[in-house]
């Protein structure tokens, strides 16, 4: 279906003539002849447009889905956004908006989604509304790729490793009760077709992204059962892909390791709960929550959020939140779709932005708000990769 | 927190002008951090003259050489410390029950003291590891790591001085696992009550006994209601009783995000087993390894265990190249914890001297001096200390 709609980008693009065309596979040399130094005119639109599930979430949630609206709309990208608000804490948690955002996903396929906050307060209820909509969904596989963008220096520079977390079990299975008055009993699930379905994940995001390396992150030296069915599930299906190296670390050993000396890791495959950690932590390496985009997948679906997902809900209005991370996340979406310049087009345009260093959130060291960013992304969006 | 980061800033502007001594003022903070344990009525021990008996468990692999480090250093340092060595091997017990040897035990629980090497978990051997086991038979409820910058020994990250304090003895530890059918497992997590309470006390109790003005409740109770949220609500309840210590609650994840990119907010943190293992171990990571961390377990009764947490390194042992720094500064946190802080002030700056100064080093510390000469340079120093 994307194939289709490609085709026939391709087709009304070379239908019109007169102003300077863009093609796919020659936009490099034609960004160098045809229009040096002139404004140039915007690709000619598609005739179609694809529609996308927007679920902005609390907290920064809005803020960083606008900038993304603000910056599709100045780059003329073929998206359409179909918004749900949904919110456990803001008195929008009804099944019935749910199940809307459900059909939305199940039609459209893609969806970009701020974090949902989740309340600490049990209410009866064990699962979040992000735990439902994950299991719904069965988004089992959560990647970020947690990347150094280039000019912004942190302690640790250079970094390129891919995290890949399951999310559909684990300690996030919601299954808690109170055995006696005062004694907890909160149930870790590990099964071997979902632990074999990661695996398998994660060694083949590494055979399409050329990586040569997969690390498994366990604690099966104390929970001997769980995680070492995981363990063993990750070293069956290591089996088939002999080109690509194995390797197992202790959770807690990653940890230190990752701050010691980060480059040894390529990909990470790992349970739930070690994932929440690993993702954070790698995401501070190289910038904060701000920075690092991810995405979650199903057999079927794409949610692309940030990697690091936090509501940030200390910063709500005061125009103060980093959206390069849900920017890149969005450029990963039109890379999803198959729009394949589009997606460029943004993730540079972001990239040459945090390179120059003159606009710069707090978060960054710099001073400059939301808005400024987003107006600094939008006036480098012309300017082609390669130019 | 932000007050820490704040005075290091006035620190390093009062040093460049001249203004300040900085040794003085490191020493100080450093000795901050690995203060006294607790501040309980002291336990009954044997005295002969003065002297106070610990015992020692040098462990495997490297053990022997390191604890034999920490002795030769105590001995210069004179310190009224007398060693009662004992080895520690899992025995089978009646009714088959795994546990430690009774000579062992006995010298534990008359001591109440303990310094210890690490040990080996041989793999398969059918009996839990040792390190397990000892925590089940004192009751070692509470694991008590200082992390704290090492002048001279350079990692990327320069200004940490934070505590973790790790509930050691149940949670996701509880060792309750079943497979249900074939290809499912269920792994139990158990909090209760007690241990919450206990160890949130305890947290509190050496954040006031230590000049430390905040205590972090770590926990994940947006996911896991029940369990952490019972663990949150003993921590909130116990902050009560202790308004003079600012207390603040967070996620794991916000905390491994804010701790590799400003260790500084961090003061005192507690949580639940699982959670303290891994953030442990990163927060070890941030000043340099295992090699350079120390540790303490307290127990019930008054007992305290203080161990260096790396491996046995078998590859090295017998060398005379092992680093003895983790086992000598978990002797020193011993030493405070039983009152004697002027010879615990001693060891512990010649030892901090000796690493700024760089000149004798182990391997992994970026030096090629033999583990015996780190500890005659150490001693040297002791000695030129009186």
């Amino acid at each position: 279906m994307m194939a289709a709609a490609l085709g026939r980008n391709l087709v009304t693009l070379v239908k019109g003539a007169g102003a300077p065309l863009w093609q796919p596979a020659c936009a490099r040399a034609l960004s160098l002849t045809a229009c040096r130094n002139v404004p140039e005119a915007p690709p000619a639109r598609a005739d179609s447009t694809f529609k996308v599930t927007m679920v902005p979430g609390d907290g920064v949630g809005p803020e960083l889905m606008t900038a993304v609206k603000e910056v599709f709309k100045a780059g003329d990208v073929p998206v359409e956004f179909e918004e749900f608000h949904l919110s456990e804490v803001q008195h929008m948690d009804s099944e019935a908006k749910l199940d809307e955002v459900l059909a939305s996903m199940k039609t459209n396929r893609v969806a970009m989604k701020g974090k949902i906050h989740t309340p600490m307060e049990f209410k009866g209820e064990l699962a979040s509304f992000e735990m439902k909509l994950r299991r719904k969904l069965d988004l089992f596989a959560n990647v970020v790729h947690v990347k150094s963008l280039p000019g912004y220096s942190t302690r640790h520079n250079n970094l390129d490793m891919v995290v890949i977390r399951e999310q559909t079990e684990g300690e996030y299975s919601s299954l808690e009760h109170e055995s006696v008055p005062g004694v907890i009993e909160c149930l870790k699930i590990i099964t071997r077709v979902k632990s074999r379905r990661i695996a398998k994940f994660a060694f083949d995001y590494a055979t399409k992204n050329g990586r040569s390396k997969v690390t498994a992150v366990h604690k099966a030296n104390i929970m001997k059962l769980g995680d070492g069915l995981f363990l063993q599930s990750c070293a069956e299906i290591a089996e088939l892909y002999p080109k690509i190296k194995y390797e197992n670390i202790i959770i807690d050993n990653c940890c230190m390791q990752l701050v010691q000396n980060p480059y040894q890791f390529d990909v990470l495959v790992m349970p739930n709960l070690y994932g929440n950690i690993i993702d954070n932590l790698a995401a501070g390496l190289v910038g904060g929550a701000g920075v690092v985009p991810g995405e979650s997948y199903s057999g079927e679906y794409a949610v692309f959020e940030t990697g690091a997902r936090h509501p940030f809900a200390q910063a709500v209005g005061r125009n103060i939140a980093n959206p390069t991370a849900m920017l890149l996340s969005a450029a990963n979406m039109l890379r999803h779709l198959n729009l394949e310049y589009h997606a460029n087009m943004v993730s540079e345009a972001v990239k040459r932005v945090i390179k120059q260093g003159k606009v710069r959130t707090k978060d960054l060291g710099g001073y400059a708000a939301t808005d400024e960013f987003v107006a600094a992304v939008v006036s480098k969006l012309r300017f082609r990769p390669g130019h | 927190m932000a007050g820490n980061a704040w005075r290091s800033t006035i620190f390093n502007l009062l040093e460049r002008y001249g203004l300040w001594i900085g040794d003085k003022g490191k020493t100080n903070e450093v000795s901050r951090v690995m203060g006294a344990m607790r501040s309980q009525t002291p336990q009954p021990r044997n005295f002969t003259r003065g002297m106070q008996t610990v015992t020692l468990i040098p462990g495997d692999g490297i053990g022997p050489e390191i604890s034999s480090a920490v002795v030769k250093i105590f001995e210069a340092a004179k310190a009224p410390i007398q060693w009662e060595e004992r080895n520690v091997t899992a025995i089978k017990g009646p009714g088959g029950k795994w546990m430690i040897p009774p000579e062992a035990k006995e010298s534990m629980d008359r001591c109440k003291i303990g310094l210890k090497g690490p040990l080996k978990t041989p793999i398969a051997a059918g009996h839990p590891s040792m390190n397990l086991l000892l925590r089940k038979t004192f009751d070692l409820y509470a694991n008590v790591r200082p992390c704290v910058s090492i002048e001279g020994y350079k990692t990327p990250y320069t200004d940490v001085n934070l505590v973790t304090i790790r509930e050691n003895t149940e949670g996701e530890y509880s060792g309750i696992e079943h497979l249900i059918v074939d290809g499912v497992v269920q792994s139990i997590k158990l909090i209760t009550e007690d241990a919450s309470r206990r160890i949130a006390e305890y947290a509190f109790e050496y954040a006031r006994n230590n000049n430390r003005n905040s205590v972090t409740a770590v926990h994940k109770a947006n996911i896991m209601r029940m369990s952490d949220g019972l663990f949150l609500r003993k921590c909130r309840e116990v902050a009560e009783n202790f308004k003079d210590i600012k207390f603040t609650e967070m996620y794991l994840d916000t905390v491994c995000l804010n701790m590799v990119q400003d260790p500084s907010k961090f003061d005192v943190l507690v949580m639940p087993n699982l959670y303290g293992d891994i953030l442990s171990d990163l927060c070890a990571g941030l000043i340099g390894g295992l090699g350079v961390t120390p540790s303490g377990n307290i127990g019930a009764n008054g007992v305290a265990i203080f161990e260096s947490v790396h491996g046995t390194a078998p590859d090295i042992a017998g060398l005379d190249l092992a680093n003895p720094t983790a086992l000598l500064l978990s002797a020193v946190m011993m030493l405070r914890h039983m009152g004697l802080h002027g010879y615990a002030q001693k060891i512990e700056s010649a030892c901090f001297d000796t690493i700024r100064d760089k000149k004798v080093l182990t391997g992994d510390l970026g030096g090629n001096s033999k583990c015996s000469d780190f500890t005659s340079e150490i001693c040297r120093r002791v000695i030129d200390m009186d």
